[in-house]
């Protein structure tokens, strides 16, 4: 069961735990920020791609992945506030309509690595209704620990494209940082998938 | 404006976007991520008749960089086909391929450029280089037809053997001034 936060909201990084706990073949991009700490934290490896920049991309980046490795499951976990740097993404992602493609947002209504500043989700902006106008069928919005199991296994269900908003608590959790060399981080994924022949390329 | 009638659209007779659509399958290109322009109209239609290909229509440019870098994590090879203005777009994302050494090759049609009629266009297709350059990307250009094939064929060649954005621009000779008859 996942743990709550001091608001009583879902603890993002048990959250995070939850969801790569058991995860097969889960392929993670985390999108820059806390998703990125919070998946090196809980399970660092060539199967993750946390990302240092490119803020608005992760999405995107989970697109291209998702298109190029149909036979894995593809998991963005991103913030609020980078999906809704990169919102029309929504609108691309459910015209390619990839199956094998979830969106999580672990929405904490803030911007956590610049000072808390409130984003548009504090004040009405809601993601999932976004999502499902930009054509995406499979949604869901999670608040309770109840809801995760359900979540979890839309992530390995191949009926995608699959996006979901999670509310979860605002706290700033430790950093648990990832390899910072980006090469090394593109190409453990390259390995993973592609055998030493990736290098090759 | 209806966005047609301030663009053009290469000669029928010219074969350059077709020798391009041959490029991208000799060179195994999966992904084609694009904002659709007049100029590269004929090559966006040969690629959407290829079931071998991804047509990927973006909202904003700066979506097919960060597409670009996703299809390269998972094995596939990309490019990115759009008009000089979405350059501006993406100029932040393009950090993505100098941050992971991922190829990011791009094929721009020129606006803003030799005979422009419409002064909007001016300011970023003069600043197309620049910016690209100011990125990190190399860039060649193709101002003569017969020229066009073989700019692309560096371009991919310098983005996938070297690993880093690079750029073909196609001048606006090649394609033509559209002048809504004020020539």
């Amino acid at each position: 069961m996942v743990k709550l936060g001091a608001s009583g909201k879902l603890d993002r990084r048990d959250l995070t735990r939850v969801l790569l706990s058991d995860r097969g073949d889960l392929l993670v991009v985390a999108g820059l920020g806390a998703p990125a700490w919070d998946i090196s934290a809980v399970d660092d490896g060539p199967q993750n791609l946390p990302l240092w920049g490119g803020m608005g991309g992760a999405a995107m980046i989970g697109l291209g992945l998702a298109l190029a490795q149909p036979d894995k499951d593809v998991l963005v976990l991103t913030g609020d506030g980078e999906m809704l740097m990169g919102i029309g993404s929504l609108a691309t992602i459910a015209h390619q309509a990839p199956k094998n493609l979830s969106i999580v947002v672990q929405d904490n209504e803030h911007y956590g690595e610049t000072g808390m500043q409130e984003t548009a989700t504090r004040h009405g902006t809601d993601l999932v209704k976004m999502a499902e106008g930009a054509g995406i069928k499979t949604t869901m919005l999670v608040t309770e620990p109840g809801q995760v199991p359900a979540l979890k296994a839309a992530l390995h269900a191949k009926k995608g494209p699959f996006f979901a908003v999670a509310k979860i608590d605002p706290a700033s959790l430790p950093l648990a940082l990832p390899p910072r060399e980006g090469a090394i981080l593109q190409a453990r994924m390259r390995e993973h998938l592609m055998g030493p022949a990736a290098h090759l390329a | 404006m209806d966005r047609n009638m301030i663009e053009s659209a290469p000669n029928a007779a010219a074969d350059w976007p077709d020798r391009i659509y041959d490029l991208l399958k000799q060179y195994n290109v999966r992904q084609v991520a694009l904002v659709p322009d007049a100029g590269h109209s004929r090559l966006i239609k040969r690629c959407l008749a290829d079931n071998t290909l991804r047509v990927v229509t973006l909202t904003t440019e700066e979506e097919g960089v960060a597409l670009m870098q996703g299809a390269w994590l998972g094995g596939d090879r990309s490019v990115l086909l759009m008009q000089s203005s979405g350059v501006g777009n993406c100029i932040n994302m393009l950090s993505l391929s100098s941050i992971h050494r991922t190829p990011m090759p791009m094929i721009i049609t020129m606006r803003g450029d030799f005979g422009e009629f419409n002064p909007a266009q001016v300011a970023m297709g003069q600043a197309t280089q620049s910016v690209l350059e100011a990125m990190g990307t190399l860039v060649h250009r193709a101002d003569r037809a017969e020229d066009v094939a073989e700019t692309v064929e560096a371009s991919l060649k310098l983005a996938y053997n070297t690993f880093r954005p690079t750029a073909t621009l196609i001048g606006q000779r090649v394609l033509g001034a559209k002048t809504f008859g004020k020539d």
